[in-house]
């Protein structure tokens, strides 16, 4: 029993590590902010939990602070990109289009500044 | 060396360098953040893995303790963009 | 939901929250620590419990199995994604058509609007950009559709439907 786990962990540690290569690969590669965010969020969230579960799978004793861990990112990692976002178009980054789809640009005219807010 | 960390080290060093280049190329300070972000977030990761590679398993907690630090220092630097802090 | 829930449920589960985070921190068995959360959790329950808006009341067991089935959409939705994302950094020429498509939302409950928006930022292609009162703006890395209610069908329904069922 305790070997299978250890060969689905080492599993989930090559699987991780592959996906945090490709969000940092999306990050180089894609063309502007908005889609560099995209890449980055998914691959590494999934990357370094299915890392962080290896190490778990691996050391049972240590599986309750990795499941910890890997739901932390889970919420954490895209609140995180989420406020990025927001503050990027706040700050008048115009994404990249091909063809100019932009719901958002009439909502963030007419928003009160957050300076006005506070 | 087991070859699992072989390769999760290969992998790992890679995404690092590559969130490095953007780093330091990204044209707008969002840009940086968001390699910054990427990259705390593998380092979380890689923490997890040294843990287990030196079998300590106070380095989990480190890497707990960076991950939520990581978190609240994007989201910091995400209001400061934003012009609300 | 129905109703405001009593107090003593608030309490309750400001409580297990409470507990619940600090085992997390400490995951020891001991007595003594677990009887120090316990003492903490439920002093910090007292002071805290009105903020707790539905009690226990999302602990019915036919919601819980709600939240079994909206884990397991959501785990193979983050896979999808993932597998999306990595085609499409690899190919070499880079297939995206990016744009911000915005759709309404059926959801009352802030709480589960967050779900909802963390879920989105996670799924195939897409990062909630802003969410104002009941519309999302969600930047689509490949947009199919700009019109607001197809947006919704092939964003947000899936999520939604069992968000719906759990949330009201």
């Amino acid at each position: 029993m305790m070997e299978y786990l250890k060969y689905i962990g080492q599993g989930l540690i090559v699987f991780g590590s592959l996906f945090l290569f490709l969000g940092a690969l999306g990050i180089f590669r894609m063309p502007d902010f908005y889609n560099r965010l995209q890449a980055g969020t998914k691959a590494s969230t999934l990357g370094a939990m299915s890392l962080i579960l290896g190490v778990g799978f691996i050391q049972p004793e240590w599986m309750i602070k990795s499941l910890i861990i890997v739901v932390f990112i889970a919420v954490a990692n895209p609140l995180s990109s989420h406020a990025l976002g927001r503050s990027a178009y706040k700050n008048n980054l115009k994404p990249f289009m091909k063809k100019k789809m932009d719901a958002y640009e009439k909502v963030a005219e007419i928003l009160p500044k957050e300076e006005d807010r506070l | 060396m087991e070859w699992y960390y072989l390769i999760a080290i290969v992998f790992i060093s890679l995404a690092l360098l590559l969130g490095f280049i953007r780093l330091i190329k990204g044209p707008t300070a969002a840009d940086r953040v968001v390699a910054l972000d990427t990259m705390s977030i593998i380092i979380t990761a890689a923490l997890a893995l040294m843990a287990l590679y030196f079998d300590r398993y106070i380095y989990v907690d480190v890497a707990l303790i960076y991950g939520v630090l990581g978190f609240i220092g994007v989201i910091v630097v995400a209001r400061y963009l934003e012009r609300a802090l | 939901m129905s109703g405001k829930p009593s107090a003593i449920s608030q309490w309750v589960y400001a409580f297990l929250l409470f507990f619940v985070v600090w085992y997390a921190f400490t995951t020891s068995l001991e007595w003594a620590e677990l009887i120090t959360g316990a003492i903490v959790a439920a002093i910090l329950a007292f002071f805290t419990y009105k903020m707790s808006k539905g009690g226990m009341t999302i602990y019915s067991p036919l919601k819980l199995i709600y939240l079994v089935q909206y884990f397991f959409v959501f785990l193979f939705a983050l896979i999808k994604a993932n597998l999306d994302v990595a085609k499409r950094v690899i190919s070499p020429s880079l297939p995206i058509n990016p744009g911000i498509v915005e759709f309404k939302t059926q959801l009352t409950s802030e709480f589960a609007k967050m779900v909802l928006a963390n879920s989105i930022t996670l799924t195939p292609g897409t990062v909630t950009i802003d969410v104002i009162d009941d519309m999302f703006y969600v930047h689509w890395i490949d947009v199919e559709t700009e019109d607001p209610e197809q947006a919704y069908m092939k964003v947000a329904e899936p999520f939604e439907k069992i968000l719906l069922k759990i949330y009201g």
